[in-house]
C-alpha cells in the first residue's frame, strides 16, 4: 500500500520551513511548517493573500529557491541538499513553468521558444521535436504564428506559447503562477480551459497559483495558504 | 562540439542580435582597437625597417679591422704601488687586416653570414680645375661591395663599372666638382696623385655620403693609400642582421682583431629603435586593456539587461556552465567581427598614408606594409581579449539567482 501510496506521489513536503536574512536581525521566517502531497496526475489550486507565502512555496516546489530546514522530496527522491547542478537537471527533467508574464524570449519566434526545452538538452532539435512542437502549438490553438515573436502576439497567445513550451516535454509537473493574472476575463478561462485540457490528455500534474476563486473551483483540489501556513486542503466538487 | 554547444550558439547569437546597437558598439570599439595596433604595427614595423635599410645600405652589418695601435707602459707597476700615469694616444695608422686573404673565405663558409667584401678605405682630396674636395676614399671589388650595400640599384647615374682607373662617385661630390659621366678628375692622397674618369654617379641615401664618397677598384686604393696587398676593413653581410651582435663577440672571442656590429657603430639608432619598440608596445598594451575593458563594461550591462531571461532559462534547466558559455561566446564573436573589420579599418589606413603622405621626391616616406601574421596575430589577440572580457560578466549571468532574476 505504502510502496503504491509512494509510486503516486509526485510531491511529499514535510516540516517545510523557509527564513530569509538568516542570523541577521532581519531575520524573516516565510514558511512555518508546510506539510503537503501531490499526487500524479493531480491539478491543484493554491491561493492565499499576498504575503502569505504562495511565490516562495512555488520557489521551492520549482527547486528555485532552497527550503531552511525540512524535507522535500520529488518523484521520491530528495531534493534537500541536492547542489545546483543536480536541483538544475531535476528542474529541465521533471518540471514545466509558467508564469504571470508568459516570459517567452523575445529575440525568438514562438516556434523557437516552444523547441528551446529541447535545444537545451541535446544542442539542436530533431525533426520530429519540431514536428511535435507545431502540433504542440496548433494544439493550443497557435497554428500559422509559429513564426511570430512575443512581441508581435496579444498576451493570450504568448501565454498559450508558454503553455507549450512548459508541456512540450512532457514533465511529469507544471508549476504556474498567476497564470491568468495578466489577461482579462474572457483570455483567462481561455488560458485556463487548456490548462486542464492538457491536464487530461496528458496526465500532467498542475499547481497553479492563483487568486481568483471561480479559476480555483474549476480545479480537483484548493490549497489555502496564510500567513506561511497551509489553512485549508480541500478537495473541490466540480 | 557544434552540436554540443548548439544551444549556447543559438543564445549568444540571439541576444547580440536583440541587443544590435550595444552589439555594434562593441564590435566598432574592437575593431577601432585592432585597427590602431595593427597600423601602428605597421607603421613601426615599416619606419624601423626603412631606417635601417637607409643606416645598413651603406655599411655591412660586421665590419673587422686590424686592432687599434694602444699605448703600453713599458714597466709594470711594482705590488702595492700606486702609479699615476698620463699618456699620449697613439695616432692610427692605415693598417692591413693580418692574412685577410685567408680569413675571407673562412668567414664566407660561415652559415650566418652571406657576403663578405674587403676594402681599402681612407681619406684624400678629389681636384678638379679650381674645386677640391675633401673626400673618404673606398677601395672595393665592385661585385663583392655590390653585394653587401647593393650599389647597383644606386646608380643614378651612368653605369657601374671599376675598370682600372675609373671610378664611381657620389651624386654631390660630382655637382661640387662639376663632373658628369665620363668626365676625369684627379684624386690625392698624400704624395700619390691619379686620375680617375667617372663611369658612374650614385645616391647612397645619405647627403654627406653622396658629398664626399669616392670609389675605387680596390687595387688602386691600395696604390693611393699606400697599403700595397692589403685591406683595412672586411665588411660582412648577414641573413639576419639581427645576429650581428652574437656573431661579433664569437669573432672577437676567436680572432685578435677588432670586430664592431651594426649596432655597436650605431648605439644610438639602436637606443632609438629600442625605445620606439618599447613605446609602441606600450602604446598596444594600453590601446587592448581599453578594448577588453570596453567590451567588458558593455557585456556587464548586457546581464542586467538579459537577467529576466537569464533567470528563465535557469528555470528551465539551462545549468551555470551553458549560461557562462552563451556570455563567453558572445565575447568571442564580437572579438574576431570586431577583429576583421579592425584589420581591413587598418589596411585602409595603411593605404591612406601611402597615397597621401610622400616625399620631397613625391615617391612614398617608406615602405608600409600589414605582414599577414602580423595581421592574424593581432586579431587572434583581440578575438582572445574578447573572451577575456566577457570571463566576469559570464561569471555574474551564471551565477544569478533564477528566482530574483526572473522578478527583474
Amino acid at each position: 500500500m505504502k510502496q503504491a501510496q509512494a509510486a503516486t506521489t509526485l510531491i511529499a513536503l514535510k516540516g517545510i520551513h523557509k527564513s530569509y536574512n538568516l542570523g541577521l536581525p532581519s531575520q524573516t521566517e516565510v514558511l512555518h511548517g508546510i506539510d503537503l502531497q501531490v499526487a500524479r496526475g493531480e491539478f491543484v489550486a493554491l491561493m492565499g493573500p499576498s504575503g502569505s507565502g504562495k511565490s516562495t512555496l512555488l520557489n521551492i516546489l520549482g527547486l528555485l529557491e532552497p527550503m531552511t530546514t525540512g524535507s522535500y522530496q520529488l518523484q521520491g527522491e530528495e531534493m534537500r541538499g541536492l547542489d545546483d547542478a543536480g536541483l538544475t537537471l531535476r528542474r529541465r527533467q521533471t518540471l514545466g513553468f509558467v508564469f504571470q508574464f508568459h516570459h517567452l524570449l523575445p529575440a525568438f519566434t514562438a516556434l523557437e521558444n516552444v523547441t528551446l526545452p529541447a535545444m537545451m538538452i541535446n544542442g539542436q532539435v530533431s525533426a520530429q521535436q519540431l514536428q511535435h512542437a507545431r502540433d504542440l502549438l496548433a494544439d493550443v490553438g497557435l497554428a500559422g504564428a509559429e513564426h511570430k515573436r512575443p512581441a508581435e502576439l496579444s498576451g493570450g497567445m504568448q501565454q498559450r506559447v508558454a503553455i507549450a513550451r512548459a508541456v512540450v516535454l512532457n514533465p511529469p509537473l507544471v508549476l504556474a503562477d498567476e497564470p491568468t493574472g495578466n489577461l482579462d476575463q474572457a483570455a483567462s478561462s481561455d488560458v485556463f480551459a487548456l490548462l486542464r485540457r492538457l491536464h487530461a490528455e496528458r496526465g500532467i500534474s498542475f499547481l497553479v497559483v492563483t487568486h481568483d476563486a471561480h479559476l480555483a473551483a474549476r480545479c480537483d483540489r484548493l490549497l489555502e495558504l496564510v500567513d506561511g501556513k497551509l489553512h485549508s486542503d480541500t478537495v473541490t466538487v466540480n | 562540439m557544434g552540436k554540443r554547444l548548439g544551444f549556447e550558439w543559438l543564445v549568444a547569437l540571439r541576444f547580440l542580435r536583440e541587443g544590435r546597437m550595444q552589439t555594434l558598439l562593441i564590435i566598432v570599439g574592437v575593431a577601432a582597437g585592432v585597427a590602431v595596433v595593427a597600423y601602428i604595427s605597421a607603421l613601426i614595423g615599416g619606419l624601423q625597417a626603412s631606417t635601417l635599410t637607409k643606416t645598413l645600405g651603406a655599411q655591412g652589418h660586421i665590419t673587422l679591422r686590424s686592432p687599434q695601435d694602444v699605448v703600453q707602459s713599458a714597466r709594470l707597476a711594482e705590488p702595492g704601488v700606486m702609479a699615476l700615469t698620463e699618456t699620449q694616444p697613439r695616432a692610427q695608422r692605415l693598417r692591413s687586416v693580418v692574412n685577410w686573404q685567408l680569413l675571407l673565405p673562412v668567414l664566407e663558409a660561415m652559415p650566418e653570414i652571406s657576403d663578405v667584401s674587403p676594402m681599402v678605405s681612407g681619406s684624400g682630396l678629389a681636384l678638379r680645375g679650381e674645386a677640391q674636395q675633401s673626400i673618404a676614399l673606398l677601395g672595393v671589388e665592385l661585385d663583392r661591395y655590390d653585394r653587401i650595400v647593393g650599389l647597383r640599384s644606386k646608380v643614378v647615374a651612368g653605369v657601374a663599372r671599376l675598370a682600372p682607373g675609373e671610378g664611381i662617385v657620389g651624386r654631390e661630390l660630382a655637382d661640387d666638382l662639376g663632373v658628369r659621366v665620363g668626365d676625369r678628375f684627379s684624386l690625392q692622397t698624400g704624395a700619390v696623385t691619379e686620375s680617375v674618369r667617372v663611369t658612374a654617379l650614385v645616391d647612397l641615401g645619405v647627403r654627406d655620403l653622396n658629398r664626399r664618397t669616392v670609389i675605387v677598384p680596390l687595387r688602386a686604393a691600395q696604390n693611393l693609400l699606400g697599403l700595397p696587398g692589403g685591406v683595412t676593413n672586411l665588411d660582412i653581410k648577414l641573413h639576419d642582421v639581427w645576429t650581428a651582435q652574437k656573431l661579433a663577440e664569437d669573432l672577437r672571442a676567436r680572432y685578435p682583431y677588432k670586430v664592431e656590429s651594426w649596432q655597436e657603430n650605431n648605439a644610438q639608432l639602436v637606443s632609438a629603435l629600442n625605445a620606439q619598440s618599447v613605446s609602441t608596445g606600450i602604446i598596444r598594451s594600453v590601446v587592448m586593456i581599453v578594448v577588453v575593458l570596453g567590451i567588458a563594461s558593455v557585456l556587464v550591462v548586457s546581464v542586467v539587461q538579459k537577467g529576466r531571461e537569464i533567470g528563465i532559462l535557469r528555470a528551465m534547466g539551462t545549468t551555470r556552465a551553458q549560461i557562462l558559455r552563451v556570455f563567453l561566446l558572445q565575447g568571442a564573436v564580437v572579438g574576431v567581427l570586431g577583429s576583421a573589420l579592425g584589420i581591413l579599418i587598418a589596411v585602409g589606413l595603411i593605404a591612406a598614408f601611402t597615397y597621401f603622405v610622400k616625399g620631397a621626391d613625391g615617391q612614398p616616406l617608406f615602405n608600409i606594409t600589414l605582414p599577414w601574421d602580423t595581421g592574424l596575430k593581432v586579431a587572434l589577440l583581440a578575438s582572445v581579449c574578447g573572451v577575456l572580457a566577457a570571463i566576469a560578466p559570464a561569471r555574474r549571468a551564471a551565477a544569478m539567482d533564477p528566482a530574483q532574476a526572473i522578478r527583474l
